[in-house]
């Protein structure tokens, strides 16, 4: 019973969690309650994914409602992918956010913000699973909007200017989508999405569906903050609370690069997305401005996260310029490289918010001479950063090295360059970095500050094993995403 | 072989947990060392009689995996480094307690995991393995670098590692994945990979990416970082930027030439011609330095630059001659290189003196290092009775074998350039007089045996000279 309702279950606990937190109390209650939450989720997103690898692509009717009347929850191998990359990160942020959070947000608050937490972890999870556009919608704001409340949550006054902003930003992205998954309905007749991708196979040449390609196109990017649509990223990821900046780093633009890939690939196809609408051209664009402007101006940050915001501009980059290469390495080495930078980022971010919980600061000039303070702290700081320049033995180097491979198959030079160029870059603003925290003299005020406590380094460390790691033993992420690459690609409409 | 590369990664872990002990600390990187180069040791009769054991860690990717395999440059290599690490080792002891280094511990913890690297680049399997032990020395060597923390070994440090980042990111691979793309494989074979997979127009341009990409050989002009990775302590710039990891980068340079492009399918190829060129430029201009530098340390990089051309230069020669002599002279070089570093380093602990000018007369009152440091010159002009002869004498053979006539001339200039800067301070050390200031004596015990052992091992090699003669003819067949 519980095997045969696992999709359903993914988003059902979560969001009875974000219900049933508010009541627990001024405690840990809350904490607690989020706790067992994600990792019930985390088991069950691994026994799903597990499932499709043997079983193939799972379909689930939503109260028993038959699709295409009723929701259908579809899980293939590449969203049962991206849904464990959601449930582990959010199942290991958790875990830090005890500590963390507990300092950043006033007691009275911590039970909102635990059920924002839960209510915006349900969202991800739900656009990811559903089969059903405006389903996926719905989900969408509803992962927004507790989205613009945990950003709102954080200490500095201009946390609020930053939610606001993002809230702005993120409703005109979501309006685009629902215009688009409108016109989608008013030319189709279903919201379905396996319905949609059957029914638009002839409809190429139909305005109202190329005007619903603009829309939805558009609208993604907003939420994976494709250059020139990354405005909102900086602001909240630097004032949010850390634990959300890290939830947020890995797992929401992952999400929205998953949407890109769902409607370019499952629901317009090959011929309407790339022969047709030449959306490649566009994505390759602005993915190549991304990458180097990104860590261009990564470099140029003081503040440390706002660094890191900015290097994530540029890693979504190369995320958004494997999907548009069309083709299974590039689509394999964009696919690698969402689930290899949720882990990097989300290793960074929870390292940095190690040194802020010492320090209440995350500028790098407080940050000279600390790795002697906090050996543990800068040494996972340093070995994300080695990931995120793609040094082998980690992610990074397996991400790179199917982006390279991607670009040279084809022949594309320029990209090639693009990517070694951000990954140089990358060399500089992490080095920053370290020679301020390894090199320059600590201040007279850091003589007093601390290791941070286990509560926090025990699951950043967790997540920098997990670079090594799927940097060595690559049979989950390059297997994965490599079949999901090929069934997208095939389901599209074969190889281009 | 796993034990070869796990003794120091063990060594390196013992090393931070006897930190608090300096004598057991020290006793611990001794023991390190003998044991690793016995490891390499016992392997050597196995190779020599024609064993080619490999052994695969870990799949990385589809059709790829992580995976060691011992052929004879890689052994002749791992044996010269891990014996030159037993008696560098004995130095840094007496160095660092002499000078009174700081945070030796992690020093010792640094080197250690160099030369585990060092060991993962000699014996690795593919191109892939190579690659990542490549950069894992890079990074390793970083720390070392920048060991003193004055913003001067900051600076030589982002040099260093801007530098070989860049270029191994940026050339190395690109070319590795390139090359991947068009063979489907990245293992080390006899007569090559590419041969017949690529255009020698794509084969051009991949050897000048490979041969710029290897960063550590030091080509003009991408040789800064070698200058710049001398602030570093001596011990650090004797056995690693003159043995360990410029040696890694012309190893990679002569395996790569050997065994992904193979020497027939690379002769005829222009870009090989121009490679040759090349490294024959960096060797004169390289020298020419050399000859205006006053600080001693950095004319011995400078000289290394050189020297290190000489070894791509004889690889890129393709016949046999000038593979078995780049060989050598990998060996020959390390040898009198060390002894140079050595000495300097010795003369520094003793007097504080770090510039050419300042050495006339020293060879009184410190015979036994001058000593050693006139027999490394000698090892480093190429003349008998020391190993440096051989390995030039091959390699002038080859070059006159291939009708190259131009690296004959680049031959003559540069040993007359080396004979220009280095025999004048040995004059200055024993025939010109001292300040009378000078009351010092010879550097502590351990520093002078280290030197002396070095230079007697450079003169042996010249007596003895077969063990790395039969490994390196074993690299082209054995045709002698």
């Amino acid at each position: 019973m519980i095997g045969d309702n696992l999709p359903a279950l993914i988003v059902v606990i979560p969001l009875l969690g974000a219900v049933i937190a508010p009541l627990l109390g001024r405690g840990q209650g809350p904490w607690w309650l989020a706790t067992v939450v994600c990792s019930t989720v985390l088991a069950l997103s691994g026994l799903l994914l597990t499932r499709v690898l043997a079983h193939g692509t799972l379909s689930y009717a939503l109260g028993g409602w038959v699709p295409p009347i009723g929701i259908e929850y579809r899980v293939d191998r590449l969203n049962a992918l991206v849904l464990l990359i959601v449930a582990a990160i959010s199942a290991v942020v958790t875990l830090y956010a005890r500590l963390s959070v507990a300092k950043e947000i006033a007691p009275e608050r911590l039970r909102f913000f635990y059920s924002a937490y839960l209510m915006c972890i349900t969202g991800l999870l739900g656009i990811t699973i559903t089969g059903d556009a405006f389903n996926l919608y719905v989900l969408l704001e509803i992962s927004s909007i507790s989205t613009y409340i945990l950003v709102a949550l954080g200490r500095q006054p201009q946390a609020l200017r930053a939610s606001f902003n993002y809230l702005v930003l993120g409703t005109i992205g979501a309006t685009f989508l629902l215009i688009g998954i409108g016109y989608l309905y008013l030319a189709t007749g279903t919201l379905n999405m396996t319905d949609l991708a059957v029914r638009l196979g002839e409809m190429s040449h139909n305005r109202t569906v190329r005007s619903a390609f603009a829309f939805i196109i558009v609208g993604a990017s907003l939420k994976l903050a494709l250059f020139p649509l990354h405005a909102w990223l900086p602001n909240a990821y630097t004032y949010a609370p850390s634990a959300v900046t890290a939830l947020l780093a890995a797992t929401a633009t992952k999400v929205g690069a998953y949407i890109l890939l769902r409607f370019l690939f499952t629901i317009f196809g090959l011929e309407l997305s790339f022969a047709t609408l030449r959306a490649d051209v566009v994505i390759l664009l602005a993915a190549s401005v991304a990458v180097i402007v990104g860590s261009l101006a990564a470099i140029r940050q003081d503040d440390v996260k706002r660094m890191l915001a900015y290097s994530s501009i540029a890693q979504i980059g190369y995320i958004a310029l494997g999907i548009a290469l069309v083709s299974v390495t590039g689509l394999s080495a964009g696919i690698l490289h969402l689930f290899n930078h949720a882990l990097m980022k989300a290793a960074l971010f929870l390292a940095l918010g190690c040194v802020a919980y010492r320090i209440n600061s995350t500028n790098i000039r407080d940050l000279h001479g600390l790795a002697r303070r906090m050996p543990w702290t800068f040494a996972a700081f340093t070995a994300g950063g080695l990931s995120l320049i793609g040094v082998p033995l980690t992610t990074g180097f397996i991400s790179k090295w199917y982006l390279l491979r991607a670009t040279i198959e084809r022949g594309w030079w320029p990209l090639a360059i693009i990517i070694i160029v951000g990954s140089l870059l990358a060399v500089v603003y992490v080095w920053r970095v370290v020679e301020a925290a390894y090199f320059h003299p600590p201040a007279e005020s850091a003589k007093a500050i601390h290791e941070a406590p286990a509560g926090l380094l025990l699951p950043t460390w967790a997540l920098v094993l997990a670079n090594v790691y799927f940097g060595i033993d690559t049979q989950l992420s390059v297997g994965t995403a490599t079949a999901a690459a090929r069934a997208l690609l095939a389901a599209a409409g074969g190889t281009p | 072989m796993i034990a070869a590369l796990a003794v120091p990664l063990v060594g390196a872990l013992l090393i931070v947990l006897a930190g608090r002990k300096p004598n057991l600390r020290d006793a611990v990187t001794l023991i390190t060392a003998t044991t690793l180069f016995l490891c390499v040791a016992s392997l050597t009769p196995d190779v020599l009689a024609g064993a080619r054991p490999r052994v695969a860690l870990a799949q990385i990717l589809p059709g790829m995996s992580v995976a060691l395999a011992i052929e004879p440059l890689g052994m002749l290599f791992a044996l010269v480094a891990s014996f030159l690490w037993i008696v560098n080792s004995v130095y840094s002891i007496g160095y660092m307690r002499g000078n009174r280094e700081s945070k030796q511990t992690r020093f010792y913890a640094y080197f250690s995991i160099a030369l585990a690297a060092t060991i993962g680049v000699a014996f690795a399997g593919d191109l892939l393995t190579l690659f990542l032990s490549y950069e894992v020395l890079t990074l390793s060597t970083y720390p070392l670098v920048t060991h003193k923390g004055t913003p001067e070994a900051i600076r030589g440090g982002r040099v260093y590692l801007g530098l070989l980042l860049s270029t191994s990111v940026g050339l190395f691979f690109v070319a590795i994945v390139w090359t991947w793309q068009l063979t489907g494989t990245l293992n080390f074979t006899t007569g090559g990979i590419l041969s017949g997979r690529a255009s020698p127009l794509v084969a051009g341009i991949l050897l000048v990416l490979f041969c710029f990409g290897i960063g550590k050989a030091a080509l003009m002009p991408l040789h800064r970082w070698l200058p710049a990775a001398m602030v570093a302590p001596t011990p650090v710039s004797a056995l690693l930027h003159a043995v360990a990891v410029v040696k890694a980068g012309v190893f990679t340079v002569l395996k790569v030439v050997v065994y992904i492009f193979g020497l027939e399918f690379l002769q005829g190829n222009g870009a090989a011609d121009v490679m040759v060129y090349v490294a024959g430029a960096t060797i004169v201009i390289a020298s020419v330095i050399a000859l205006r530098q006053d600080n001693l340390k950095r004319r011995l990089a400078y000289s290394t630059v050189a020297q290190l051309s000489y070894v791509i230069m004889a690889s890129l020669l393709l016949v046999p001659w000038s593979v078995v002599g780049a060989a050598l002279h990998i060996a020959a070089h390390a040898f009198g290189k060390i002894t140079l570093f050595f000495a300097a380093g010795s003369i520094y602990t003793a007097s504080r003196k770090t510039n050419v000018s300042q050495l006339a007369g020293i060879g009184r009152r410190m015979p036994w290092t001058m000593g050693a440091f006139a027999i490394g010159a000698l090892t480093m002009i190429g003349v008998p009775p020391t190993v440096g002869f051989i390995s030039k004498w091959y390699i002038l053979l080859a070059a006159m074998d291939s009708a190259h006539s131009l690296v004959v001339v680049v031959l003559i200039v540069s040993t007359l350039l080396n004979a220009a800067y280095y025999l004048p301070i040995v004059y200055g050390a024993f025939f010109q007089s001292a300040p009378r200031t000078d009351l010092h004596g010879e550097a502590p015990l351990p520093i002078v045996a280290a030197t002396v052992a070095c230079a007697a091992g450079a003169v042996l090699l010249f007596w003895l000279p077969g063990l790395p003669l039969a490994l390196s003819w074993d690299i082209v067949g054995g045709a002698r």
